[in-house]
């Protein structure tokens, strides 16, 4: 498994995927929160960084898919599952040492908008008049948030040999878990069961964590959903044989 | 046994793409796997490795079963697939150390086992270039130290020298006679060449069905019944005329005064240098042709066809 995390970090490295994706994560959070009017975090006027942790999940939804596009459906197509399924290593530790290294390039380019915290921890009046727990609980949902996305990112891969599908069908499953429970239950005829309806979305599960209260319901959900995903793709990845 | 099939079948759709396939190779042995195209060859070396499921019969390498035991037998095999799949992103070390990690080789020993099979491959100049600037024959060789590393009992290439030019050929073939002399090999190609060259043993298949499964001197005298001769005139011969050398014997006329007589009598060239001294013929040429393996390949394979 870690053979795989460390040949799939360096390719992230090496093929410019982990700088491109650092780069317009950073550009993308760093322009909603400071430059582009309307969203900043002077026009809230208030020292929080909601404006980070509400466009990120959105902006995760590209970089995910973005990431996790080429795991499986570039190695169908260039053959090189071949070579890595008949070596000595397990299919869930394939999919695990991808599903790893996914997950820290998220992790690894959510650093260095801690600057963003401090920041806006020194701005705050007075200064560090910032909720911190709900910040940090943020940060928490965020990551399992990614997690769920590259769950999904890789299901989507293995699906097909085709990176371009890939993306797309990554990014529609993302947007859908993300944002179309939440708006279906505001439909007019569905009122009856929006509660239960959003209660499916990531988003609500992701808000109900970045307020800052562990709650062990939501944390079941994100690991529950994770586990899902990726038994679906072990379940496909594994269906090579028949 | 180091490979023993049996009863083999695999279907792809409606399509058999191997039917009760059943061959063996013991340790130390080079088995030539040898078929037209499409006859079910990588098939049967991916259900070997355990990257496909069998539909039907049972599979044992080192006594191992690939599906049920399919790490044990992943250790004890190296593996060369078709068209030789590598990451063309990596360096030929980083991708030898990652070929190392995944069979679990670790730290020094690692190390030197790249090491070593940088050299036996003979890839000393190039290895520290990327993979996708290696000519076709360096990442062949790649391939095959990626399958070399962990140092496996059992050897399975997918046509290993396709593609290369005939320098490349010999020194893989060289090398991997050296290697045939630890190991079992198991190759698959369809040049005859190949197999004549390296092989001790050939197991010829065709439509996913064996036809042949011999050592190579004695599918030779199977079929050494036949005897062909040619022979050149220096002027028209009428073939009412030739026919004086023998009922037995078939003639045809391969142009240009040259024949090619075919009985099965082994004083076949005897009788017709005779012949055209006691017509004082002129001969420009007199040959036996040897029963290559291609011959032996092309009735073998036809003559399934027929049925």
């Amino acid at each position: 498994m870690w053979t795989i995390y460390k040949k799939e970090i360096r390719s992230f490295l090496s093929s410019l995927i982990a700088y491109v994706v650092m780069v317009v994560f950073l550009t993308a959070i760093g322009l909603f929160m400071w430059m582009i009017k309307g969203t900043t975090v002077f026009d809230l006027g208030v020292a929080g960084m909601d404006v980070l942790f509400q466009f990120a999940p959105l902006v995760f939804v590209f970089l995910v898919s973005a990431v996790t596009m080429k795991s499986f459906a570039e190695e169908k197509r260039l053959g090189t599952l071949e070579t890595l399924t008949t070596h000595p290593v397990s299919d869930w530790g394939i999919i695990f040492g991808k599903f790893l290294a996914a997950l820290s390039l998220l992790v690894f380019s959510l650093i260095p908008t801690l600057i963003y915290y401090f920041t806006i921890h020194r701005l705050g009046d007075p200064p560090g008049n910032l909720d911190t727990g709900a910040t940090w609980g943020s940060y928490a949902g965020l990551i399992l948030l990614g997690a769920a996305y590259v769950s999904i990112g890789l299901f989507s891969s293995v699906m097909t040999d085709n990176q371009i599908v890939a993306l797309i069908l990554s990014m529609s499953l993302c947007l859908a878990f993300y944002l179309l429970f939440g708006l279906a239950g505001e439909v007019e005829w569905m009122q009856g069961f929006d509660r239960g309806l959003e209660w499916f979305g990531l988003e609500y599960h992701y808000r109900s964590i970045s307020r800052g209260v562990a709650d062990t319901r939501d944390l079941m959900y994100f690991f529950s959903f994770v586990a899902v995903f990726l038994y679906l793709t072990k379940f496909k990845f594994s269906a090579r044989k028949w | 046994m180091a490979i023993s099939v049996e009863n083999l079948s695999k279907r792809y759709g409606e399509q058999w793409a191997v039917k009760e396939l059943s061959f063996s190779a013991g340790s130390g042995e080079i088995v030539g796997f040898l078929g037209p195209n499409g006859a079910g060859k990588s098939t049967t070396m991916k259900i070997i490795t355990g990257y496909l499921a069998a539909d039907g019969g049972s599979v044992e390498v080192c006594g191992l079963n690939p599906e049920n035991q399919g790490m044990e037998v992943r250790r004890r095999i190296g593996y060369l697939p078709e068209h030789n799949p590598l990451y063309l992103d990596m360096y030929v070390r980083e991708y030898l150390a990652f070929a190392g990690g995944l069979s679990g080789l670790r730290g020094k020993h690692l190390k030197k086992r790249v090491d070593e099979m940088i050299d036996i491959t003979g890839l000393g100049l190039e290895c520290h270039k990327h993979i996708a600037a290696l000519s076709k024959g360096y990442r062949q060789r790649v391939g095959l130290a990626q399958a070399l590393i962990h140092d496996p009992e059992v050897l399975i290439l997918d046509e290993p020298t396709s593609g290369l030019d005939p320098n490349q050929v010999l020194d893989i073939r060289q090398l991997i006679t050296a290697l045939g002399k630890e190991k079992t090999v198991m190759l698959s190609t369809h040049i005859m060449q190949e197999v004549e060259a390296i092989c001790d043993r050939v197991v010829i298949i065709n439509k996913g069905q064996k036809v042949a499964d011999d050592r190579l001197e004695n599918l030779r005298s199977q079929s050494a019944g036949n005897q062909s001769v040619r022979i050149q005139f220096a002027s028209p011969v009428q073939e009412t005329f030739l026919q004086q050398i023998g009922e037995d014997i078939q003639y045809a006329h391969l142009g240009d005064n040259r024949w090619r007589l075919t009985a099965a009598d082994s004083n076949l060239r005897q009788r017709a240098s005779q012949f055209a001294l006691k017509h004082n013929l002129e001969v420009l040429e007199l040959a036996a042709e040897r029963n290559s393996l291609e011959e032996i390949f092309q009735t073998l394979t036809r003559r399934v066809d027929d049925i």
